[in-house]
C-alpha cells in the first residue's frame, strides 16, 4: 500500500488552514476595535434577549433524523465495495445485494409507516 | 561556481524529490486558483441575477466590474474582528475555518485535464488520484457540516442556533441521497477513482441497435458520457448537491426572512467572509464533480494541431472541463434567480420520500442491467423492469403533499380520532 497520493492533501490541509488562520490573524491587527455592551449581546433584531440558548428547545424529529442518517448512510458505505466488484461477484452479487436491499427497504417502510420521516403531525 | 549555481536546480530537485516539487506545485496552483474562481464566480453570480432581474449590477471596479469581489474582500480585513459576549471563544474562532477547509479539499481529487510533459516528467493534471477517490469526495464534503454546527452553536444566540440544526439536519439528509446516487456510477465505471471513471467515458457509443435495426447514423455522435444511461442518477445528485451547499432553492440554513443570516449571523468580517468562500468553493466542486462523473470530465472535441504548436495540447481538455464546469455553475445562478425558498417539511419530504427511495431503486436496475447476459435471462430482466415501472406509477400516483397533505393511512387514523 503506498500513500503517495495522500501527500497533496495533507499539504492541502495545511495550506487551506495557513491561509485561514493567517487572514483571521491580518484581519485582526488592521481592523478596529472598539466592544461596547450593545454590541457584545446576541442579535435579536434590535430587541433585548430574553434568556440564553441553554433555554432553547427543539422538536425531537431532528434526533430522529440524526439516528436515521446514521442507519442509512452506513448503508451507502455497504453498496461501494460492492459496486466496485460488481463484474467479479456476478450473480451472486447481484441475488446477495438484492436481499440486503429489501431487508434495507422493509426497514425503511416501517420507519415511514411509523410516521418517522413525517415532519407535520 | 559558477557550474555550481548552474547545477543548483538540478541538485535542488534531486536532493528534495520530483513528487515532492510536482506536489507542491499542484497544490499551491490549484488553491491559488480556486481562489481567483470563487471571486470570479461571486461578480459572475451578482451580474447574472442582475441580468436576470433587469438590473446592471457591480460595474465600477475594474472591466465589467470583475474587481468587485476583490474590493470587498479587502474591505472585510479591515472590519472589525468581533466575537460576541455569549459567544464559545475557541469554537467561535474554529467554525469558519472548519466550514471553509473541506470545500477545499473536496478539489483534490477531480481531474482538470489530461497530462502534460514537464522535463521529462509526466504530470497528471489531478492533485491526487486516489482509489477511492468518490468516497473521499462524500466525506469531505460531509465535513462541512461541523463547519455550519459549530458556528450555530458557538455563537450563543438564538438564530444561528435554529439555522444551523436546520442546515445540519437538512445537509445530513441529502448526503444519504448524494452517496446512494453515485453508487451506480461506481458500478458501471467499476472503480471509485475519478481518473478512471473520466476514462471509462472516453470515446462515443458504436452499434446502436433499435428493435434489431441498425442506427448507423448515430454512430460516433453520441458521446460514451455516463449522463446518458444514468441520467436518473444525475438528476438526484443535482438536487442533492444543491441542498448540500445550502443553496437556493434549499437555503432554508440561511433563510433571511426568518434567521436574519442563518448560522452566520454573529459572525462578520473576515470570517464571516470565510463562511462565503466556503460556500462557493463547494458550489464550484460539486459543478466540478458533476462534469467529471456524468458529463466525460475533460474530454471532449479535440482538435488537430499545427506541429508548432503541437505542445499546447494541455489546453483543449482544461478548456472543456471548465466550460462544462461554468455550465453548472451557471445552473446554480440560475436556479437562485428562478426558484423560491421550499417550506422545511417539503424539503424532508423530497429528500427521505422521493431521492432515497429512487435512488435505491435506481442501484437495483443499474445492478440488473449490467449483469452478465448469460446468467440473467432477458425475461428477468423484463420483470424487474416492469416491478419498478408498477412501483414508478403507483409513487407518482400517491400523489404530493401539497395536495393531500398528510399520508392516506395517517389521514384515517385522523379521522378515527375526530369522530
Amino acid at each position: 500500500m503506498t500513500l503517495d497520493s495522500y501527500v497533496p492533501i495533507l499539504f492541502l490541509i495545511v495550506l487551506s488552514t495557513l491561509f485561514a488562520v493567517a487572514s483571521i490573524w491580518v484581519s485582526s491587527r488592521i481592523g478596529p476595535r472598539a466592544p461596547t455592551p450593545a454590541k457584545l449581546t446576541p442579535y435579536e433584531s434590535g430587541i433585548v434577549p430574553e434568556g440564553g440558548i441553554e433555554k432553547q428547545r427543539f422538536p425531537v424529529k431532528f434526533y430522529l433524523v440524526a439516528m436515521l442518517f446514521i442507519i442509512f448512510d452506513i448503508e451507502t458505505v455497504f453498496l461501494y465495495p460492492w459496486a466496485v466488484a460488481y463484474d467479479n461477484l456476478k450473480l451472486f452479487g447481484l441475488i446477495e445485494m438484492g436481499v440486503f436491499i429489501a431487508i434495507l427497504l422493509a426497514a425503511y417502510v416501517y420507519v415511514w409507516r411509523r410516521g418517522g420521516l413525517e415532519w407535520v403531525d | 561556481m559558477i557550474d555550481w549555481i548552474k547545477q543548483l536546480p538540478g541538485n535542488v530537485i534531486d536532493f528534495i524529490g520530483p513528487e515532492i516539487i510536482i506536489a507542491t506545485a499542484k497544490v499551491v496552483l490549484v488553491f491559488g486558483v480556486l481562489l481567483v474562481t470563487t471571486l470570479l464566480v461571486i461578480w459572475f453570480e451578482r451580474r447574472v441575477i442582475a441580468d436576470m432581474q433587469a438590473r446592471v449590477g457591480p460595474n465600477r471596479w475594474g472591466p465589467f466590474g470583475l474587481f468587485q469581489t476583490l474590493a470587498d474582500g479587502i474591505k472585510l480585513f479591515f472590519k472589525e474582528d468581533f466575537r460576541p459576549a455569549a459567544a464559545d471563544r475557541w469554537t467561535f474562532v474554529i467554525a469558519p475555518v472548519m466550514a471553509m477547509v473541506p470545500a477545499f479539499l473536496a478539489f483534490a481529487v477531480v481531474p482538470l485535464g489530461d497530462h502534460v510533459v514537464i522535463a521529462g516528467h509526466r504530470v497528471d493534471l489531478v492533485m491526487s488520484d486516489l482509489n477511492i477517490g468518490i468516497l473521499y469526495f462524500l466525506a469531505v464534503g460531509s465535513l462541512g457540516v461541523y463547519g455550519v454546527v459549530l458556528a450555530g452553536w458557538a455563537s450563543g444566540s438564538k438564530y444561528p442556533l435554529i439555522g444551523s440544526i436546520r442546515s445540519t439536519a437538512q445537509m445530513i439528509s441529502y448526503e444519504i441521497a448524494l452517496g446512494l446516487s453515485l453508487v451506480p456510477i461506481a458500478l458501471v465505471a467499476g472503480s471509485l477513482s475519478t481518473v478512471d471513471i473520466v476514462a471509462a467515458q472516453a470515446g462515443t457509443y458504436d452499434n446502436i441497435v433499435l428493435f434489431g435495426r441498425d442506427l448507423n447514423f448515430l454512430e460516433g455522435i453520441i458521446p460514451h458520457w455516463f449522463i446518458v444511461q444514468q441520467w436518473p442518477a444525475f438528476l438526484i445528485f443535482l438536487v442533492a448537491g444543491i441542498a448540500e451547499t445550502n443553496r437556493a432553492p434549499f437555503d432554508l440554513p440561511e433563510a433571511e426572512t426568518e434567521l436574519v443570516a442563518g448560522y452566520h449571523t454573529e459572525y462578520s468580517g473576515i470570517r464571516f467572509a470565510m463562511f462565503f468562500l466556503g460556500e462557493y468553493v463547494h458550489v464550484v466542486a460539486i459543478s466540478a464533480m458533476a462534469a467529471t462523473l456524468f458529463f466525460g470530465g475533460w474530454h471532449g472535441w479535440n482538435p488537430a494541431f499545427p506541429a508548432a504548436i503541437d505542445w499546447l495540447r494541455w489546453i483543449v481538455p482544461i478548456f472543456w472541463f471548465t466550460i462544462k464546469t461554468v455550465a453548472f455553475v451557471y445552473l446554480f445562478v440560475w436556479l437562485r434567480a428562478t426558484l423560491p425558498r421550499l417550506r422545511y417539511d417539503r424539503l424532508m419530504w423530497v429528500g427521505w420520500k422521493r431521492l432515497i427511495p429512487g435512488a435505491l431503486v435506481w442501484i437495483v436496475v443499474t445492478a440488473v442491467l449490467n449483469s452478465d447476459p448469460e446468467e440473467v435471462p432477458t425475461s428477468a430482466r423484463l420483470w424487474v423492469m416492469a416491478v419498478v415501472f408498477a412501483i414508478l406509477l403507483a409513487w407518482v400516483w400517491r400523489g404530493d403533499p401539497r395536495l393531500t397533505a398528510l399520508e392516506p393511512w395517517r389521514k384515517k387514523e385522523v379521522t378515527r380520532g375526530t369522530a
